[in-house]
Parts: C-alpha cells; sequence; structure tokens
C-alpha cells in the first residue's frame, strides 16, 4: 500500500514537470555520452584494448598496467616534475592574487582602480597558443627577454632549452595569466565587507594597516580557505595544454608530466589501455587530495566546497 | 570622517600606485611590443631597436598573411566553429540550466549531482578520444563542437541566475495556464539577457581560443582553426605551413623579418578576442558574473 502510494507520489510529480524533462532531454544524453561514457571507458585500464576487439571484447589483464607504469624508468621523474609544479605553482600563484586585491582596494581614484582591474584580466581571456606563442618567443636567443637582460651586460640564454629555467618560466606565465582574473572572486568578497565595521575600527584607533589586518582579512578568510582548498585539490591538474605547448624534448627531464605522458604513449604511441591507466592514476591521486583538503577544511571548522 | 593622511599612508598611495601601473604595463606592453615589431622593417628588428615606437612601419606582414591560403582557411574554420559551437553551448546550456533552476522540479537534486560531479572527475583523455572516434566524427566540426557543448560552471552561473528571478512569475503564469516551455521562453528568457549576453562572449572566446580538441581530433590541415596553424607555424617552427608568406618575406626581406610575420600571426589570431574584450569588460562592470557566482 505504502508502496502504491509512493509509485503515484513519483508518477504524479514526473507528469507535472514533464516539460522540463522534455527539455532536460539533450543536456542529459549529451551528459551520458561525453561525461558519463568515458568514465565507463576507464575499464580499458585493465585491460588488453585492441581496436578490433573493441572496449569489450578485449582481454582482461588486472593491474599490469598500473604495475607498468609504477616500473617505468620515468615514473619518479613524472611524479616528481608534476608534483614541484603544482607546489610551485600554489606556493607563488595562491598568494599573489590575494595581495592584488587587497592592494588595488587601497586604491582610491575609482577610474585608476578600474582600468587597472580591467587590463589585470585581459591575458585570462588570450588563448593558450597565443600566449605560450608569446612566450617562446620572448625567451629565445634573440627574443625580448634576452634583450633586456642584454641592457645590464648578461649573456643571451636560450631559455627553453635549458631545463633549469622550465618551471620559472612555466609559473612566472601562469601568474602573469591569472593574476587579475584570479584576484576577483577575492574582491568580491573585498565589497562584501561591512563600511561600519571599518569605521569602527577607524574610531578605535586603528590605522589602515590595523584595517587590513584586524577586518579586511579575517572577513575574507573563509573564501581564502575554499581557494586554498580548490586549489590543493588541482595541484596535479596542471594546465595540460600550457605544459604541452611550452616543453620539448630537451627538456623533458622537468618539463614531463603525467599529463603530456599520457598524450604521448596514447595519441601519439597507440598505446591506448596503457596511457588511459596512467591517466585515471592521476584522476584518482587529484580527487584524493581534493576529498582530503576538504576533510581537513571541515575538521577544522571551516568550509567545505560540498 | 576624512582624516589628514599620515606620512606613512602618503607614501604607500605613492608606491601602491607605482605598483598598479607597473602591473598594468606588464599586462599590455607584450602586446603592444608585439605590434611595432610586426610592423616595423627588418633592420630594425634585426637590430633590436624596436621598443617603444615601430620604426619603418608598414603592414606588408599582416598583408602577406591576409595572402597566404592556409592561414585563410584557418580564420574561417575558427570562425564557424565558433559561431556553430557557441549556438550549440548556449541551446544546450540554457535548456539544462532552465529545469535545475526550479526549485519544484523533480528530481533536481540528482541531476545537479552528476552535472558538478564531473568537474572533479572525468575519464580522461583516451576515453574520449576513443569514443569521439567510435562516433565517427573525426576531421568533423562535431567533434569540436559538442563533446564541449556544456561547461558545468557556466551552467551553474546560469542556473543561479534563473533561480535570482522571483519565483512569483512562475506561479502566477501557472495560475493563467501557461506550460513550463512557455514560462521558459515568454518570462524567463526575455528577462535573463545580461547572462545570456555574458555567456555568449564567454563561450565565444572559448571556443576561439580551442585548442586541445582540435588538436587531438582533426588531422587534416583543411580543417584547422587558426590556433593550429600558429602553434605549427611559431612554437614549432613548421614553416611549411606558411611557406608562401614566408618565401614573399625572404623576397622582400628588406622589408620585413620572418619575426614580424611570426608577430602579426599571433596578433591576428588573438585580435576577435582583442575586439569583444570592452564588451566583457562592460557586462562584468554590470556585476552580472560575480553576482551570480555569489548567489
Amino acid at each position: 500500500m505504502v508502496n502504491q502510494s509512493r509509485m503515484a507520489y513519483i508518477a504524479r510529480n514526473l507528469k507535472r514537470s514533464k516539460y522540463l524533462y522534455a527539455m532536460m532531454l539533450l543536456p542529459f544524453v549529451y551528459l551520458i555520452v561525453f561525461k558519463y561514457l568515458p568514465m565507463y571507458g576507464l575499464i580499458i585500464a585493465f585491460k588488453d584494448f585492441k581496436i578490433y576487439d573493441g572496449m569489450l571484447g578485449s582481454d582482461w589483464v588486472g593491474f599490469k598496467h598500473f604495475q607498468k607504469f609504477f616500473m617505468d624508468e620515468n615514473f619518479v621523474m613524472l611524479l616528481k616534475n608534476t608534483f614541484l609544479l603544482g607546489f610551485y605553482l600554489l606556493l607563488f600563484g595562491f598568494p599573489i592574487p590575494i595581495l592584488f586585491a587587497l592592494l588595488i582596494n587601497e586604491i582610491r581614484k575609482k577610474w585608476f582602480k578600474k582600468t587597472v582591474q580591467s587590463l589585470s584580466y585581459l591575458p585570462h581571456f588570450i588563448s593558450m597558443v597565443v600566449v605560450v606563442s608569446m612566450v617562446v618567443t620572448f625567451v629565445k636567443v634573440d627574443g625580448l627577454i634576452n634583450g633586456i637582460t642584454g641592457i645590464f651586460g648578461f649573456a643571451p640564454i636560450s631559455y627553453l632549452l635549458q631545463e633549469e629555467w622550465f618551471r620559472t618560466i612555466f609559473v612566472t606565465s601562469e601568474i602573469w595569466q591569472t593574476l587579475g582574473w584570479s584576484s576577483i572572486i577575492y574582491l568580491a568578497a573585498i565589497s562584501g565587507v561591512d563600511p561600519e565595521q571599518i569605521e569602527a575600527a577607524v574610531i578605535d584607533g586603528a590605522n589602515r594597516w590595523h584595517q587590513v589586518i584586524h577586518v579586511t582579512l579575517p572577513a575574507i578568510a573563509s573564501t581564502i580557505v575554499i581557494m586554498f582548498i580548490l586549489n590543493i585539490g588541482n595541484i596535479l591538474d596542471l594546465s595540460f595544454e600550457k605544459v604541452l605547448l611550452l616543453q620539448n624534448p630537451q627538456i623533458y627531464e622537468t618539463a614531463d608530466v603525467i599529463s603530456t605522458y599520457v598524450f604521448r604513449k596514447g595519441l601519439e604511441g597507440f598505446q591506448y589501455s596503457y596511457a588511459t591507466a596512467v591517466g585515471f592514476f592521476n584522476s584518482i591521486i587529484n580527487l584524493c587530495f581534493l576529498v582530503a583538503a576538504n576533510q581537513l577544511s571541515k575538521r577544522f571548522g571551516g568550509s567545505s566546497i560540498w | 570622517m576624512v582624516a589628514q593622511k599620515s606620512l606613512p599612508s602618503r607614501l604607500f598611495d605613492g608606491f601602491n600606485i607605482l605598483l598598479m601601473i607597473l602591473i598594468s604595463l606588464a599586462m599590455v606592453y607584450p602586446f603592444y611590443y608585439m605590434f611595432i615589431v610586426s610592423i616595423s622593417g627588418n633592420t630594425a628588428v634585426m637590430t633590436g631597436s624596436v621598443n617603444l615606437l615601430p620604426v619603418a612601419p608598414s603592414f606588408a606582414a599582416y598583408q602577406s598573411i591576409l595572402k597566404d591560403p592556409m592561414i585563410l582557411v584557418g580564420f574561417e574554420n575558427s570562425f564557424l566553429y565558433m559561431v556553430v559551437g557557441t549556438l550549440i553551448n548556449m541551446v544546450m546550456t540554457a535548456l539544462c540550466a532552465y529545469p535545475l533552476s526550479r526549485p519544484d522540479f523533480f528530481g533536481r537534486g540528482i541531476f545537479i549531482k552528476l552535472f558538478v560531479f564531473t568537474m572533479f572527475f572525468n575519464g580522461g583523455l583516451i576515453p574520449l578520444f576513443l569514443l569521439v572516434s567510435n562516433l565517427g566524427m573525426i576531421n568533423s566540426i562535431w567533434a569540436i563542437v559538442l563533446p564541449t557543448a556544456i561547461n558545468v560552471f557556466y551552467l551553474v552561473i546560469m542556473k543561479s541566475f534563473f533561480q535570482s528571478l522571483p519565483f512569483a512569475l512562475t506561479e502566477s503564469a501557472y495560475i493563467d495556464g501557461a506550460n513550463d516551455i512557455y514560462i521558459f521562453w515568454k518570462i524567463i528568457l526575455p528577462l535573463s539577457t545580461p547572462i545570456l549576453a555574458t555567456l555568449i562572449l564567454f563561450y565565444a572566446v572559448a571556443q576561439w581560443n580551442s585548442f586541445l580538441p582540435p588538436l587531438i581530433f582533426l588531422t587534416e590541415k583543411e580543417n584547422y582553426p587558426i590556433q593550429l596553424f600558429v602553434r605549427n607555424i611559431v612554437i614549432e617552427g613548421q614553416t611549411a605551413d606558411i611557406s608562401n608568406a614566408m618565401s614573399q618575406s625572404q623576397v622582400e626581406s628588406a622589408a620585413m623579418s620572418e619575426k614580424s610575420i611570426k608577430y602579426a600571426l599571433i596578433i591576428s589570431a588573438a585580435l576577435p578576442v582583442m575586439v569583444i574584450y570592452p564588451f566583457i569588460i562592460r557586462y562584468f562592470e554590470k556585476g552580472v558574473m560575480i553576482g551570480s557566482i555569489k548567489g
């Protein structure tokens, strides 16, 4: 009886929302085909995938491809490169937009503030190919950077052929691209600070430094924590396009990361199962980082992203 | 309220303004530099004396790019992918965002979870590639525009915007006998033009800038968007793609260098985005995006 009335309840609701379901039909098909079918395709990481056998017909091989990756001579190097690049990006790329937001908030002239902000967002909209094209030509032996360092008497360096320069180039250009755009969320949080609090602080004798430390920063702390969680969760999820475009075989020692290795093995080397296994390993670690960071934040009474 | 500013306070202001000017220059100068090199004469470019102003300006580099048939094909393809892609993006995102914005939509929570989960986990590069090739889409426009049909982040933004509209509108339309599709088309969409315009711009930029899907799904040069040509010519140094323009540059080497052509190409590939950038900023100032992210 209970079951029946429940069924009736569901049926009534389905009927009531029928037009909404009709609207959702195409997006839902998209979701299943282009988002969830590839997840199902991950099973080839545990198979020896051959094109003519298809995904279902290929033989199961268990964790063979994962073992092969862990035993690979490049495994440690790839893991280290991916981690270090993500770590440096977090170390330098995370605080700078916060600092920028706090500093630009101190600008009193409205037109100047708007102009600086508008200009700082620009690189975010420029395509990765164009950005990397710029970087590549600027750091060449006869490029802009060597022209500038040349003024101070430094010998020209072919930066992108030197493995010790790759991380610097990657992180610096990433900061240039994201500085303004990443600061938006903090600026939005700062604009939500209650002006009365600031006034009260001023009456209590707070100077501008005190205002930032004791009023503004605590007010945006939860935003900072959430952004930090998201950034930790994405620490291994580097901008694949950018690394791929910037790297070259001469500097793989520092520039090769897991995702570019997947690209090379899978799409250029046709080792589909192996590359899928490596990519799967990468996504699992990403997910672990995200969940762990979120748990930590929850435990310490902070915010959670879900 | 306005107190006499202390000396440290004024010093800080001066330093801060200087820093902001430097940051602004760092954002703009690289583009300006490429532009002045692209229109400067060969000898000046070679000796590195083009820093602040163009020397012997001419638009020869741009003319030779526009004469190159492959480059033109690249621009045409990019334009086609952008128009078709953005159209699909908008239709699919709006169709999906509206039901998800309705608090009375049965099953709403499950659908939202299914979409949001894909922001944190996906099948990865190889399974997607195999799927698209199994669907027979390799080397077609569908491989470029369909896998990216809905950006979940933009979906959430549009959903939040729809949610911010008063639900009483929907309820009263119901009483007047309207159905959901009519309400969406005649009431919700006309009230949502700011968010629609913003997302059109964002999707269009993303389609124009798209690099990875064309790289893995397109193998024929006739289908390449301009981004792939720029990558092949400037980053990989495959000058064969632009042989026409390059050989012309050798003929007219007195007038322009290879560098000028490369910079002209980079500038041209970024130009459409630069042109619509002021519109993006205008919508931004209305607070559309920020408001909906916060909400």
